[in-house]
């Protein structure tokens, strides 16, 4: 009795201690684990507002922020995208670099994350060896009535935090989807021909730009 | 018989064909102009059809559609899946055409997939893929969009194995069947569409790249081998950017 009093007590005490606590306990868990709870909280979240449903872009961002973005590691993801240019870039360009493809990738998966309300979302169980460093979570969403999508994260430890810095959907790894692209503008002009493609496309899409791709 | 020759024959031009394809697009400006050309169309015709279509059917009449036909698309997936040797999907695919075709109404309710029997996604491109061929350069067909050598020599195999000249006689009526799927596979990709215009800084690099790991992937049912190279670049540069990872702008 007195111990199931303490355990609220203590659970309570915890939900006081704050959200920036419940973020330093969901890194601690298991990646499988960290991916079920990031996507089951978000699509909790979406279904229940409206705003977010309805395309409000600012809220989206927001709950993108607080859930989704502590759990990323977008300087890795924007390195292995980059490639071999990624070792002549100054530090002040990797920083560009990586701030203007978070904010690509945030705006698609805000797009995404509506669409993707109602769909059933599975997180397959992994296998985690005490000294695995780098694990894919594999899991599938189901729209219904059709055949599943595979959706893979891929994380690795970082401390003792699991980050994810790879999406592949339908086997398509973001990383190496956008490594060609980004060759192709590094090739034309320089990395900061890219950091200005990058600039100019997250302005456009901001923007609600209609057919905002160039061809 | 034919078909085996024929692939036979293809093993051979590709094998002819050494390594060239380092860059996987060498007839870039050809594939531009087409991909330019498949684009307009669909955006004068295809696209709006698409749009009047998923206007006016209702959802559940769509997703009957798009599993009868699937019901035919599980004739390669079989066959195919018996060519690569996975015997196990092959007769789990039969299952799924016996299951679908009779319980689920001429394959218009996809009881097999309830049942636990997935639907496989195999064409005979894969298979030459399975056997060793290489992709080969990538291409944009006419009409039927991004492909690559190895998937477009595929094709006529796929007519064939997709048996239904040998289910459906009238030519018309399998005409207008392709024709609606084709409209009903477009129909699908509405939704997908905004996030492609969003997320690609060039929609052509951007789609070749898709297809050509989609293909690697599904060549590999899943699991294809891990491209090398793809940490040494962190591993040098580990230490530097760590700061940028909490950025804020």
């Amino acid at each position: 009795m007195n111990r199931r009093f303490f355990n609220r007590f203590f659970a309570s005490a915890l939900i006081v201690a704050g959200i920036g606590g419940a973020q330093a306990a969901l890194a601690a868990t298991a990646p499988d684990e960290l991916i079920r709870t990031v996507a089951t909280d978000v699509q909790t979240i979406v279904k229940q507002d409206k705003a977010i449903q309805s395309g409000d872009m600012r809220k989206t961002l927001e709950l993108i922020d607080a859930k989704v973005l502590p759990n990323f590691d977008f300087a890795r993801m924007t390195s292995l995208a980059v490639g071999r240019d990624w070792r002549s870039a100054t530090p002040a360009q990797k920083t560009d670099l990586t701030a203007e493809f978070r904010t690509l990738l945030v705006r698609s998966y805000a797009n995404a994350i509506v669409r993707f309300k109602d769909h059933q979302i599975t997180v397959k169980p992994l296998k985690l060896k005490p000294e695995d460093t780098e694990v894919t979570v594999r899991s599938e969403v189901r729209k219904a009535g059709s055949p599943p999508d595979s959706v893979d994260y891929t994380l690795y430890k970082k401390g003792e935090e699991w980050k994810v810095y790879d999406v592949a959907v339908a086997g398509v790894s973001l990383i190496t989807n956008y490594r060609d692209a980004f060759g192709e503008e590094i090739k034309a002009g320089g990395i900061d021909g890219l950091i200005k493609s990058l600039r100019t496309k997250n302005a456009q899409n901001a923007a609600g730009g209609e057919g905002a791709a160039k061809k | 018989m034919r078909a085996s020759i024929f692939a036979a024959a293809l093993c051979l031009l590709m094998q002819a064909m050494p390594a060239a394809a380092q860059t996987a697009d060498p007839i870039e400006p050809f594939n531009r102009a087409m991909y330019s050309f498949n684009d307009g169309l669909d955006r004068v015709a295809l696209k709006p059809l698409a749009q009047g279509y998923a206007a006016a059917v209702p959802l559940p009449a769509r997703v009957g559609f798009g599993n009868f036909i699937n019901n035919f698309r599980d004739i390669p997936n079989a066959i195919n899946n018996l060519l690569q040797g996975k015997l196990g999907e092959a007769a789990s695919d039969v299952g799924r055409i016996a299951l679908n075709s009779t319980f689920g109404i001429l394959g218009v309710i996809d009881v097999a997939s309830e049942f636990g029997l997935e639907r496989h996604n195999e064409d005979f491109g894969q298979t030459l893929g399975r056997w060793g061929v290489a992709s080969g350069p990538y291409v944009v067909l006419p009409l039927l969009g991004p492909s690559t050598l190895r998937d477009t020599a595929a094709l006529p195999v796929d007519y064939y194995t997709g048996g239904r000249h040998l289910v459906i006689e009238s030519v018309a009526v399998r005409n207008s069947l392709s024709g609606l799927e084709v409209v009903n596979d477009r129909a699908n990709l509405l939704d997908a569409e905004k996030a492609l215009d969003e997320a690609a800084l060039d929609k052509y690099v951007f789609i070749r790249n898709f297809y050509l790991q989609r293909r690697l992937n599904l060549v590999y049912d899943g699991n294809p081998p891990r491209p090398k190279g793809d940490d040494d670049v962190w591993d040098e540069t580990d230490a530097a950017p760590d700061a940028s990872a909490k950025d804020k702008e």
